[in-house]
């Protein structure tokens, strides 16, 4: 049974989505659509695209790998200052992505204690690399997975995987069999979100990675660099940046839609 | 939902009237004329002096900043910023406000500003122009070619016949100095003025073609139409070209003119 809604919340409410929804809408506007085909399509705008959806997938995969696995100690371990632990994974969330590209920095640049042991060692430098831009969005997307699997895990709760150790199956075993197709629909919608968000980083991947064409110069990059000359392009290719993001969102959100 | 609609709308008003309002000096100084200057980040340290000194040479007068990129500078007065004087860092930027109708009569060029190669002191990679940047093992950054400092770099490239192969192309000429300052990089493209705004932290290794065509920034300077305090602005110009001006130009290291 649906409960009623009072009538003085559909004002803020019809605000709040405009206050959203008419900013996107002005770009659809301001979009030279009789060019925009040829906006999206130059060798630039197709660069930054296809380094976006690859560093995106990326990000994605090591998301699930190293945050996946952070966000089941979070739900259902008991480790001593667990409320600090999550404190410092939601920390990008809210920090200035300027603030989180320069940590990044100053940790793996050529001067920073990882950097310059990882150049002196191996000869490897990572500020103006792809690793960089994935490392980038990593840290700004990770947050998105572990809060998604983590409240999926919390909801899901523990009586299933209580009984399969009942029935004598290992921790290893519980993990695959039970646990994970219990939260399978949020670690697919955590892992889909991680990707958008990592499809928008900007700060933290200009201030690390650096802008360079099909190396580092993701679509947000482009943007940005575009709006300093050529604003058609810019506007055109948000556009797609729009879409993009709005497919992606749609798609891990299929299951809350009536 | 005619109601909801109404009431809608003027909440919508409300917040664009609480948004616009720039009321703060206002209230403070009575008489006071406020001054808005709108001018490139590079110009930050700058006018910030002169500001001070304007002030105190035109008492009751504020001079309020607006600094920020050229380009976005311009696309502001044009979109009909509230902005008495525009200062950028490009003809070709202060061209979009002059062809929108957005400055009076001409503007002036009143400095300009050249290229350094920014290296660490000391200069532990001797670099010694553009050549030695692509070197191997040399890590160089320059502006991105769209951007007023990095078409600069173009133009001195094509001077000297070498093609860079920047490690990044930085959206403006503090990202390239950021990067040589940080160690990231071992040399980036900068102005002079860059160079001396760290006070050391990076040394400037000259190289002929930065006075190459196309490679010298220019500084233009205009009144914006329609502003309320064109005599104000007139002044300013006359200030940032007067004694005290070009004193603190050339401490900042533009060349006037």
């Amino acid at each position: 049974m649906r409960t009623t809604i009072p009538r003085v919340l559909w004002v803020p409410a019809a605000l709040a989505w405009l206050l959203v929804a008419i900013p996107v809408a002005g770009l659809v506007v301001r979009v030279d659509w009789p060019n925009f085909l040829g906006l999206v399509t130059t060798p630039s705008a197709l660069a930054a695209l296809r380094l976006s959806l690859e560093t995106g997938l990326a990000t994605m995969v090591l998301c699930l790998l190293l945050g996946g696995p952070l966000a089941v100690v979070l739900a259902r371990s008991s480790l001593p200052g667990l409320a600090f632990i999550r404190s410092v994974v939601l920390l990008p969330l809210v920090l200035p992505p300027v603030v989180g590209g320069l940590t990044l920095l100053f940790l793996f640049g050529r001067t920073g204690p990882v950097g310059s042991f990882l150049g002196r060692e191996f000869g490897i430098t990572i500020p103006f690399s792809t690793t960089a831009v994935v490392l980038a969005q990593t840290f700004v997307a990770m947050p998105f997975l572990v809060v998604s699997l983590e409240g999926a895990l919390r909801t899901a709760g523990e009586r299933y995987e209580a009984v399969a150790a009942t029935l004598g199956a290992s921790p290893t075993t519980t993990l695959w069999r039970v646990t994970v197709p219990v939260v399978l629909p949020g670690l697919m919608s955590g892992s889909v979100l991680a990707f958008a968000r990592a499809l928008g980083e900007f700060g933290a991947t200009i201030t690390f990675a650096g802008s360079l064409e099909g190396t580092t110069r993701t679509l947000p990059l482009f943007i940005y660099l575009e709006s300093e000359s050529d604003l058609d392009g810019a506007v055109a290719m948000s556009l797609v940046l729009v879409v993009v993001a709005i497919a992606v969102i749609v798609i891990s959100r299929t299951r809350d839609l009536r | 939902m005619a109601g909801a609609a109404a009431v809608l709308g003027l909440a919508l008003t409300a917040c664009g009237g609480s948004d616009s309002g720039s009321g703060q000096q206002a209230g403070q100084q009575a008489p006071a004329r406020t001054l808005t200057v709108s001018a490139a980040a590079s110009l930050t340290s700058v006018y910030q002096q002169l500001g001070t000194e304007f002030q105190n040479a035109n008492p009751g007068t504020t001079v309020k900043f607006n600094f920020g990129g050229s380009d976005s500078l311009a696309q502001q007065v044009v979109q009909g910023a509230p902005a008495d004087v525009l200062a950028t860092a490009s003809s070709k930027t202060m061209n979009t406000a002059v062809q929108a109708g957005k400055i009076q009569g001409e503007p002036v060029i009143y400095a300009t500003n050249s290229l350094q190669i920014a290296v660490a002191p000391n200069n532990p990679k001797g670099i010694t122009d553009l050549a030695s940047l692509n070197r191997p093992g040399i890590v160089s950054v320059v502006c991105a070619p769209a951007v007023p400092c990095g078409a600069a770099a173009e133009a001195a490239e094509k001077a000297a016949g070498v093609t860079l192969t920047p490690a990044s192309e930085e959206q403006d000429v503090k990202g390239v100095l950021n990067r040589v300052q940080t160690g990231n990089a071992d040399a980036g493209l900068v102005y002079v003025t860059d160079v001396k705004s760290t006070n050391g932290k990076v040394q400037g290794v000259s190289f002929p073609q930065a006075s190459a065509q196309g490679a010298v920034q220019s500084y233009p300077i205009g009144v914006v139409t329609g502003s309320q305090n064109a005599d104000l602005a007139q002044s300013w110009i006359s200030f940032v070209r007067g004694e005290q001006g070009t004193a603190a130009l050339q401490q900042a290291g533009f060349v006037t003119k």
